[in-house]
C-alpha cells in the first residue's frame, strides 16, 4: 500500500446503500425466462471491499448502477467505476477485483469490459488497457499475493 | 459458389482450460497446442514450452517421445513467445520483461544467447521470423512492431512500425516475405510492406499499406497467412475466425483484401490462435479460450 499507514483519501464522502432488489410477479415463475438485468449484475458488485476502507465500493460510490450495462442477448456486461480521487493509486486493484468477481459469476460467454468512469482518473488510459488485457490479468492473478488483496476485498463482510 | 468455411472436425483439447496456441509441423501431420501458460511451437524434430517461470524448454523428438533437451534462461518474467528462424540455427523468444533474445544453436545443441535487444517500452507480445531471411519481426503492448536484423555480430532494430493505437498481438509474413500483417486490439489488421529505400544507417523502410478495419467486434489475437492460396485468417476476441482473400487485380502498392468468409460463433468463447496448414491448402486450425480446437476447410471462390 502507497503511503505506509497514511490513506490517500482520509475522509470518503460516504454514500447510501441501496436497498434491496424489488421482485416482480414473474421472478419466482420458472416457466418466464428472465435475462440477466442490470439491477443483477450491480448486486454481484456493489459489496466488494475499498482496499483501504471498511466501506464497500457502493458506499463509496465508486461503483453506481447507471454505470453498469449488461446484454444478455449479446453476452456482454460494461462496467465503469469511479475512483475516489483522480490519483488513486488502487485504481487498477479495485479494477482487478471487479472483473475477477465478474469473471468468477457469469457463464463463460459473457465478454467482459471493466473500465475507469471517462475523466475520473490521471492514469485512465493505462489502467483501462491493462484491465483489458487477458494475458496481464491472468499474470496478475498468479501473483499469489496479489490474488490474496484481490480476494480479500471479496470477501463479504456483511453476512 | 461463394467462398465457404466450414468445421470439419472439432477437438476438445483442453477442457480444464484455455487453448492458447496451435501449430501445425511442417509437413501438416502433427497438430500442437498448448492450454494456458505454455506454448509450444512447431518445428519439426523440436518443440518449445514456455511458462510462467520465465524460462523456455527445448523438446528434442526422440523416436516417438519427446525429451527435455535444455532449459533456456534468462528473462525476467514469463516468456510470451518463441519462434525458429528458418534455417533452424537461431532462435528468438520474447518476454514481458519487454525484452527479445536471440540465440545461437550450434551441432551439439548448444544455445548461446547472442544478442539482447529492448527496443520495446512495454511487453513483447510476438515474434515471427521472415520466412527466407535473417529478418525478425515483434509486437508489442507499446503499439508498435519492430524488425531486426544483424549486424556485425549484433542483432539490431532497423525499423519502428508505428501505426496502431494499441497492443499488437500478432503478425505473420506474406508466403513471399515481401510483407507483414499485423493484428491489435484496436479490433484492425495492417498490411505492411517494405520500401526499397533504406536510410544511410541502414534502416530499413516499411510503409502500411492497408488496413482493415470494421470486421473485428473486439481484439484481435492472432493472424495467419497461408502459404499456399495467400488467405488471411485472423482469430478474435468475439469468437468469430474470419478469412481475407486479396484482390489479385489491385495495385501491389494499394492492396485490397476483402472479407471472403467469417463464422460468427466459431468457438464459445475468445478465439485465441488460427493457424493454416502448411501443406494441404485450405486446412485451418483454431483454438479457444474454451479448451476447443476446431479443424475448418477454407473452400475459395469457383
Amino acid at each position: 500500500m502507497s503511503g505506509g499507514t497514511t490513506l490517500e483519501n482520509a475522509n470518503p464522502v460516504i454514500f447510501q446503500r441501496s436497498g434491496e432488489r424489488l421482485l416482480a410477479d414473474t421472478d419466482a415463475d420458472e416457466d418466464v425466462h428472465d435475462p440477466i438485468d442490470d439491477r443483477e449484475i450491480f448486486d454481484l458488485i456493489r459489496s466488494i471491499n475499498d482496499p483501504e476502507h471498511p466501506l464497500s465500493l457502493e458506499e463509496l460510490n465508486v461503483l453506481e448502477q447507471v454505470r453498469v450495462k449488461v446484454n444478455d442477448a449479446e453476452s456482454s456486461v460494461d462496467v465503469q467505476f469511479t475512483p475516489t480521487i483522480p490519483h488513486c493509486s488502487m485504481a487498477t486493484l479495485i479494477g482487478l477485483s471487479i472483473k475477477v468477481k465478474l469473471l468468477r459469476s457469469l457463464p463463460e460467454r459473457f465478454k467482459i469490459d471493466v473500465s475507469i468512469t471517462p475523466g475520473t482518473h490521471a492514469s485512465e488510459e493505462a489502467v483501462n488497457k491493462q484491465l483489458a488485457d487477458k494475458e496481464r490479468v491472468a499474470a496478475a492473478l498468479e501473483n499469489s499475493s496479489l490474488l490474496e488483496v484481490v480476494n480479500q476485498c471479496l470477501t463479504n463482510k456483511n453476512t | 459458389m461463394k467462398p465457404s468455411l466450414t468445421p470439419v472436425q472439432k477437438l476438445v483439447a483442453h477442457p480444464d482450460s484455455r487453448c492458447w496456441f496451435v501449430s501445425w509441423n511442417p509437413t501438416g501431420t502433427l497438430l500442437a497446442s498448448c492450454g494456458w501458460g505454455t506454448r509450444p511451437s512447431g518445428s519439426g524434430d523440436w518443440r518449445e514450452t514456455l511458462g510462467f517461470d520465465a524460462t523456455t524448454c527445448i523438446w528434442k523428438k526422440k523416436n516417438d517421445d519427446f525429451e527435455s533437451l535444455t532449459v533456456l534462461e534468462g528473462h525476467e518474467n514469463e516468456v510470451k513467445c518463441v519462434a525458429w528462424a528458418p534455417s533452424g540455427n537461431l532462435l528468438a523468444t520474447c518476454s514481458r520483461d519487454k525484452s527479445v533474445w536471440v540465440w545461437e544453436v550450434d551441432e551439439e545443441d548448444e544455445y548461446e544467447c547472442v544478442t539482447v535487444v529492448n527496443s520495446h517500452t512495454q511487453d513483447v507480445k510476438h515474434i515471427v521470423w521472415h520466412p527466407n531471411q535473417e529478418l525478425l519481426a515483434s509486437a508489442s503492448y507499446d503499439n508498435n512492431i519492430c524488425i531486426y536484423k544483424e549486424e556485425d555480430d549484433d542483432w539490431e532494430c532497423k525499423a519502428t512500425l508505428q501505426g496502431h493505437t494499441s497492443t499488437v498481438w500478432s503478425l505473420a509474413f506474406d508466403p513471399s516475405g515481401e510483407r507483414l500483417a499485423s493484428c491489435s486490439d484496436d479490433r484492425t489488421v495492417k498490411i505492411w510492406k517494405e520500401s526499397p529505400n533504406q536510410s544511410e544507417q541502414g534502416d530499413l523502410s516499411w510503409k502500411c499499406v492497408c488496413t482493415l478495419s470494421g470486421f473485428h467486434g473486439r481484439t484481435v489475437y492472432d493472424i495467419s497467412w497461408c502459404r499456399l492460396t495467400g488467405a488471411l485468417a485472423t482469430a478474435c476476441g468475439d469468437d468469430a475466425v474470419r478469412v481475407f482473400m486479396e484482390d489479385e487485380t489491385a495495385d501491389p502498392e494499394q492492396p485490397v483484401f476483402s472479407l471472403a468468409a467469417q463464422v460468427t460463433r466459431a468457438h464459445n468463447q475468445d478465439v485465441n490462435c488460427v493457424s493454416w496448414n502448411p501443406k494441404e491448402a485450405g486446412l485451418l486450425a483454431s483454438c479457444s479460450d474454451d479448451g476447443d480446437i476446431t479443424i475448418w476447410r477454407f473452400q475459395p471462390e469457383d
